[in-house]
């Protein structure tokens, strides 16, 4: 018995063993909708430059910052239309731009819906789809929580200063928004367009489709940037590991996985 | 040499277990630091009963959020309770010791699930059959009280089978000797003589169903609303501090660590009169 628990307390430090080799960490903490995007360019990165160990998690644009301030994260992501003020004096660089667009269910018959009509639905005016050409159906709104930098950029980019109806159900990801609207034919939501799968059928805004070509000229106006930051102005790997994503190579693989590349 | 030993033990043990204490009075000093600040700006009552959440504009109220939570946890004892009293009882007094292997690591099992798997099922099962025949968006009060109702369901039966069966055999064959049938002895001798252990169970799988919140968020719809029916979305305190905690900064942090304030006093008050019914049945 005491063997047996002796091993057991004994394989973490076993871990801390095995994970001690001589490689430079740079941690990368934020925004949940670039999260799986940095992760993949991260490998990239990893499978040229063996010294370099990246480690990419989640939290939220808020977080991000947070990390990035304190110094927890060498890069803080975050996807906000405007850095808030907690922001300051961080060093950073626009690496990609993010659409987003209208969710609803696959056999919704509805095609689009103007800024009006959007603004009068997620405020919950308008509670039936039937007010909007659509059929005979309650509205259900999806959003996400408060301070999400979708939500946040959501809001200042469409919403304006109309508020997101109490009665809206939250979930608290991008892909739980994308399962609720998937599976309800009543709902509407809204995600990154990189996030967009046939589960779900995105609509026009204003008469504008969202595509990645209508997204790059400019003509889909719903977008954000997605910012990397820094604490001062980056040096040695990790000013690296940002040029490498600024590189034309890794900008042809941000737009193939559904971003907008800035170069 | 022996005895030096001894007390080597006892003192490590002792430390131990204060350690214990010492890690609750550091988290309760902790989240009271934090969210006591702003609750003395808006009010213990404003804080209490407003009903406006809005971060934003800086409106922390949480009536909302307690309603929530008492209503999914109400919904979720209505559920659980006939059904893992119904189970104890079978299982402590009319089973054979062969069904009773079976059953009872079965029931046991549910608690091993992970709270997300259970979520998930609430997602893809429930909201479609809700919303089909029920009518209103899915995610609702009586979604999240089946699901809740299910997770607690092995807390209030195990503890119910271990006080059932901690009832003397000489108060049933007492009772079987003066011509009661076996349903009545249980009626009329061991279930009033197991009470007290089994409300102490019922109040455990209280604090569970209060304290959960991952499964909570995926099926609770989480809007900031009063409930008018068990059809509405309704968000609860947990899942008020998960959802926003990662985003919060500032005074929105600190009406966080507020709401775990209250979720903390709720918690503790339902443990220590667990407790106090758990105790009186062994003065007894």
């Amino acid at each position: 018995m005491y063997r047996f628990i002796l091993t057991f307390t004994l394989i973490p430090y076993m871990m801390i063993g095995c994970a001690r080799t001589k490689v430079e960490t740079i941690n990368i903490v934020g925004s949940t909708a670039f999260q799986p995007f940095a992760e993949k360019l991260a490998e990239e990165y990893m499978a040229m430059n063996k010294d370099v160990q990246i480690n990419v998690q989640g939290g939220g644009s808020a977080v991000g910052i947070q990390s990035a301030q304190s110094g927890v994260a060498q890069i803080g992501m975050a996807d906000m239309v405007v850095l808030p003020k907690e922001a300051g004096g961080l060093n950073s660089v626009v690496v990609a731009k993010d659409g987003i667009v209208l969710i609803v269910h696959p056999d919704n018959k509805i095609d689009g819906l103007s800024t009006q009509q959007i603004q009068q639905i997620f405020s919950g005016k308008l509670k039936n789809w039937n007010q909007v050409g659509g059929e005979n159906r309650p509205i259900t709104i999806i959003s996400r929580e408060e301070g999400s930098g979708t939500r946040v950029s959501f809001e200042e980019l469409l919403l304006k200063d109309v508020k997101v109806s109490p009665e809206a159900l939250i979930q608290d990801s991008t892909g739980a928004v994308r399962v609720m609207v998937g599976n309800d034919i009543n709902s509407i939501g809204y995600i990154s367009y990189g996030f967009v799968t046939k589960q779900v059928k995105t609509i026009k805004i204003d008469g504008v489709v969202p595509t990645l070509e209508n997204i790059r000229e400019g003509k889909y106006k719903i977008i954000r940037p997605v910012f990397l930051l820094t604490k001062g102005v980056p040096v040695g790997k990790v000013k690296e590991f940002i040029e490498f994503i600024l590189s034309p190579q890794a900008q042809q693989l941000i737009s193939k996985y559904g971003l907008i590349a800035i170069r | 040499m022996l005895k030096y030993n001894e007390r080597l033990i006892q003192f490590g043990l002792l430390i131990t277990a204060f350690s214990t204490i010492a890690i609750l009075i550091l988290i309760g000093l902790f989240i009271l630091k934090e969210g006591l600040p702003i609750i003395l700006k808006v009010g213990i009552k404003n804080f209490i009963c407003g009903v406006n959440w809005l971060p934003r504009e800086g409106e922390f109220e949480i009536f909302p959020m307690i309603m929530g939570s008492l209503w999914i946890t109400a919904g979720a004892l209505l559920m659980s309770m006939p059904l893992s009293l119904a189970c104890a009882i079978y299982l402590a007094e009319f089973s054979t010791t062969k069904i009773g292997k079976i059953l009872k690591p079965t029931i046991e099992l549910l608690a091993g699930i992970p709270s997300v798997v259970y979520g998930f099922m609430g997602m893809v099962i429930l909201f479609p059959l809700i919303r089909n025949f029920l009518g209103g968006p899915g995610p609702c009060i009586l979604a999240a009280s089946i699901i809740l109702g299910i997770m607690i369901l092995p807390t209030i039966t195990s503890i119910s089978i271990d006080s059932l069966q901690a009832v003397p055999y000489s108060y049933r064959e007492g009772s079987l000797a003066l011509g009661a049938t076996r349903w009545q002895t249980v009626k009329m001798v061991v279930l009033p003589a197991a009470r007290s252990g089994i409300i102490a169970g019922i109040i455990l799988g209280v604090g569970r169903a209060v304290g959960e919140t991952m499964a909570v968020i995926m099926i609770a719809g989480n809007a900031v609303i009063i409930p008018d029916s068990i059809l509405d979305p309704v968000r609860t305190l947990t899942a008020n501090i998960a959802l926003e905690m990662s985003f919060a900064t500032g005074e929105h942090r600190q009406a966080l660590f507020a709401t775990g304030i209250v979720l903390f006093i709720v918690i503790m008050i339902l443990n220590i009169t667990a407790n106090l019914i758990a105790k009186k049945e062994v003065a007894k």
